[in-house]
């Protein structure tokens, strides 16, 4: 058996009112790549801030065994000492600085008042290879992807000499093609003797990478499943995950009659804000009927946000030309308010940046894009406000105290609702959902893909656009295929599988 | 268990008021009862007038995202100048000359609104430069001088005091008799609404609560109203006062514009993903701020009766003092006009009860930029656990 490098031992962690970890438990050989999942708000992330000294000894109960030790951890300096590095969600880089500037801020190289920035940067280059980026370490960051971006969170953690390494959902905002590198480099470093945890939504890269697989749910651990003697299927993870089977994912929807064409886009173009003579979306052209899921899939910068954008009002792009007919008539949608209008409404992918004011209530949040509808002559009428916000939270079944609850202080399941509920009260008859489910748990998506299949139940049409393939099969009537800026094909809901979406997209980005 | 954090809630929601009346009271204490005079009350809305009118406009600036205006000060001497060249170097007609002066303010405000809203230069670097602007174009109107003294019928809009109808001696009737009707009006509403929300089926408030807040207010007011009736009455200024606030507070929490401010200081990217205009809300904020700074410039120039070029130096500091000390979040999105007025009379509070004891004028200083610091790191702080950022 080979050696465990970690052993946390009952942990238990509490927040004011809350008991965040209750008893956790978690044992990581050396040189294995340990997944943990649960559903957002398990406390995944939790243990992991509790391991790294984020929370620091004293702030818990039970033990941190590394390597044999008792580690007490009063912050992240004492854990990086040993070795243990987490690497979070949201990229901690600083765009105006260099790859290596970022790679050692805070580790700097040579004395405080002299840095050696040849040793800096010579040293950068050669963990940069290592993780297989082939830029010079002198490259600012905000001139190079998300992807590699993230590969340079890798070489960093590498420069501090790290011997376990922590991902918080790496993959969280990378395309498939990065995704899949970033878990070929961990399959790579578990070869060179590298542990790894990683935390994940994604269970089929868990299912690829993983030797073994801890299953957290509120605050405990569940159970711990073994790659050689355990089945690691999805199902299987998911039921330890959600404390039941889900035997569908996805709804059954009633049988609902598609009707007339609702929507149709044709020849739609649309130019980058910055660098106006790259066309962003290319000549695209569809349509969509009442009572009908169509499904945009795609990988990440394929266009489909920035087409959806350029539709609702144009609040994307410049040099925007192509025809929008709904019902049959040509629209102009100039503005935001002109979308509105027409009954569109667009439920934007980053709900924190683009979606919701956090510091403000549900209720607030609800009616923004429709206060004429609890208002008069410009005055608002705060009880209806409340009562439409309260209608809402029922129909979606919102988990919240009241609606006078501020939206950040909800879990991401919660938000997206609080946006649902918002772009329904405008009473659209075309929803272009933007990644509807991005970062919510199994359950909470299972009510928003109920809440899609009420709207169309009521002969709305629904366009939705994902980056998770199951979500557009199991839910669409029809699917788009988008990639780079083109829709490159088109097929119906019963015959469209991962793998004939995914060799499109390939086949038209070789130019076939 | 249940009392015990409703009680820390009203103590989170109400400190600055419960701030106010410790502080109201530390002064009574201190200076034997003078901090209470009918002329000391009285001077604590006249001297303050301009604190109130442009702290209300800068509330609608900072909500839109923590913006400041650094020129009210300049406008209002500029508004002022505009005012004395025309009533008094050249005797127009004063009705005509106010006329003029709010056009005056509405211009400044669209002016640099229009850089702030439309081409997205930094607020803080086009009020700075108006600041500048408005303070030289003052001097360049008023030729260095000082015009004085303003006509009758200017002074009699913002100066005097409004007349008594019983005539008792050494007490102002109608003052008081206000003071009750207004008293009367706020029960009535609130127990108006109370009744047809609980008619409709909506939420309302536990009774005890209400009942508390209006005795306080009530009480508050008669108090204030009593006071005034013992000097000269009600001062015009504080009928500006009162109107400013009445309309702004209904904007501010009643109407969908009011809500824009709140949205746009919020989110901005959301907002205008939500169909609404946020480059003309920005415009507003600075129009606006244009349009209360000339009034603050009329109420300043009458009571000082005369156009001098330094006239409002270092107002637009009382004003975003005012702001912050009230509970208006620097980073925009929350902050309300009762909460702004508040922190105005506070800050006049502190001017006068100071003033009354003698402290020295530096020393003033120091403490308002103490009071000022205070209330923002407990504002920051009382968001968040640690007291310590890590």
């Amino acid at each position: 058996m080979a050696k465990i490098l970690l052993e946390m031992k009952n942990i238990t962690k509490t927040f004011p009112g809350v008991k965040a970890l209750d008893n956790v438990n978690l044992k990581v050989e050396e040189g294995e790549i340990h997944a943990l999942v649960g559903e957002n708000g398990a406390g995944k992330s939790t243990l992991m801030n509790v391991l790294s000294g984020i929370y620091p000894y004293g702030s818990y109960e039970g033990d941190i065994i590394y390597n044999g030790e008792i580690c007490r951890f009063t912050n992240i300096k004492d854990s990086e000492a040993k070795g243990i590095v987490i690497i979070h969600q949201e990229l901690a880089l600083i765009p105006y600085m260099t790859i290596g500037e970022n790679m050692y801020l805070g580790n700097e190289k040579g004395p405080a008042f002299s840095i050696n920035w040849n040793e800096t940067y010579g040293e950068a280059d050669e963990y940069l290879k290592t993780v297989g980026l082939e830029e010079s370490s002198r490259t600012l960051i905000k001139d190079i992807g998300v992807g590699k971006q993230q590969l340079v969170e890798i070489a960093k953690a590498l420069a501090k000499h790290a011997k376990l390494l922590i991902l918080d959902e790496p993959t969280a905002s990378l395309n498939e093609d990065d995704s899949k590198a970033l878990l070929e480099l961990l399959l790579k470093f578990k070869k060179e003797g590298m542990t790894s945890i990683i935390i994940s939504h994604k269970l089929n890269e868990i299912s690829y990478v993983a030797d073994k697989i801890t299953v957290i749910r509120d605050g405990s651990t569940i159970e711990t499943l073994d790659k050689k003697t355990d089945d690691i299927s999805e199902n299987r993870i998911i039921q330890g995950m959600v404390g039941r089977e889900l035997t569908d994912r996805f709804p059954k929807r009633p049988h609902v009659k598609i009707g007339d064409v609702s929507m149709e886009v044709k020849n739609w173009t649309v130019h980058h804000p910055l660098y106006s003579e790259r066309k962003v979306v290319d000549n695209a052209s569809f349509k969509v009927h009442k009572g009908e899921v169509v499904g945009i899939s795609g990988l990440m910068g394929a266009g489909r946000t920035e087409l959806a954008m350029s539709i609702f009002g144009k609040s994307y792009g410049t040099g925007i030309s192509g025809q929008v007919f709904i019902d049959g008539k040509e629209v102009k949608m100039n503005t935001v308010t002109d979308a509105i209008k027409h009954k569109v409404a667009y439920v934007t992918e980053d709900r924190k940046g683009n979606g919701l004011i956090l510091s403000s209530p549900i209720k607030i949040n609800t009616t923004l894009a429709n206060l004429k509808n609890v208002s008069k002559r410009g005055v608002l009428d705060n009880d209806k406000e409340y009562a439409v916000a309260d209608e809402y939270r029922e129909k979606l079944k919102t988990k919240c105290p009241t609606v006078e609850q501020n939206v950040g202080n909800l879990s991401g399941g919660n938000q997206q609702k609080v946006l649902l509920a918002k772009w329904m009260f405008t009473e659209p008859d075309i929803l272009i959902l933007d990644e509807p489910t991005r970062g919510i748990d199994v359950g909470a998506k299972y009510e928003i893909y109920c809440i899609i299949n009420d709207l169309v139940a009521a002969g709305k049409s629904v366009i939705m656009i994902s980056s998770e393939l199951p979500e557009v099969l199991g839910m669409s009537d029809r699917i788009y295929i988008m990639n780079e800026g083109k829709i490159v094909g088109e097929v119906s809901g019963q015959e469209a599988t991962q793998e004939n979406i995914m060799s499109r997209i390939l086949k038209s980005s070789k130019g076939e | 268990m249940e009392n015990k954090i409703r009680f820390s809630e009203v103590l989170k929601k109400y400190t600055m008021v419960i701030v106010l009346a410790l502080v109201i009271i530390l002064f009574t204490v201190n200076t034997g009862g003078k901090m209470l005079l009918p002329q000391n009350v009285n001077n604590l809305i006249v001297q303050n007038a301009y604190v109130f009118i442009l702290a209300t406009g800068m509330l609608f600036c900072i909500l839109t995202g923590g913006n400041i205006d650094l020129s009210v000060g300049s406008v209002v001497c500029f508004v002022g100048a505009v005012g004395g060249k025309m009533m008094v170097t050249n005797e127009m007609n004063p009705y005509l000359s106010i006329i003029v002066m709010l056009l005056v303010g509405l211009l400044i405000g669209a002016w640099q609104g229009f850089w702030i809203a439309y081409v997205r230069i930094p607020p803080f670097i086009v009020t700075l430069a108006g600041m500048l602007v408005f303070r030289g174009l003052s001097n360049v109107v008023l030729e260095g001088m000082t015009l004085a003294p303003m006509p009758d019928n200017f002074l009699a809009l913002f100066n005097n005091y409004i007349p008594d109808f019983f005539g008792m001696e050494g007490f102002n009737m109608t003052c008081f008799l206000v003071g009750v009707v207004v008293c009367v009006l706020y029960v009535f509403m609130v127990l108006k609404g109370r009744a047809s929300r609980a008619k409709k089926g909506y939420r309302v408030e536990p009774f005890g609560g209400v009942l508390i807040k209006m005795i306080v207010i009530c009480a508050a007011v008669l108090a204030f109203m009593f006071r005034l009736a013992q000097y000269k009455g009600i001062p015009n200024s504080l009928v500006w006062i009162v109107l400013v606030i009445a309309v702004y507070t209904y904007i501010a929490s009643k109407t969908t514009v009011g809500r824009y401010f709140y949205a746009v200081g919020g989110n901005e990217k959301a907002t205008k993903l939500s169909g609404i205009n946020t480059n003309r809300v920005y415009f507003l904020a600075y129009l606006n701020m244009g349009f209360l700074a000339a009034v603050a410039g009329m109420v300043t120039t009458a009571r000082l009766n005369s156009a001098n070029p330094t006239a409002g130096t270092n107002f637009e500091m009382d004003a975003i003092g005012a702001c912050f000390i009230g509970g208006a979040s620097a980073y925009g999105g929350t902050g309300t006009v009762p909460g702004v007025i508040i922190g105005a009379l506070l800050m006049g509070v502190l001017n006068l009860g100071m003033s009354i004891m003698g402290v020295d004028q530096n020393m003033q200083k120091v403490v308002k930029g103490l009071v000022l610091l205070a209330a923002v790191i407990f504002d920051v702080v009382s968001k968040r656990k640690s007291f310590i950022v890590k």
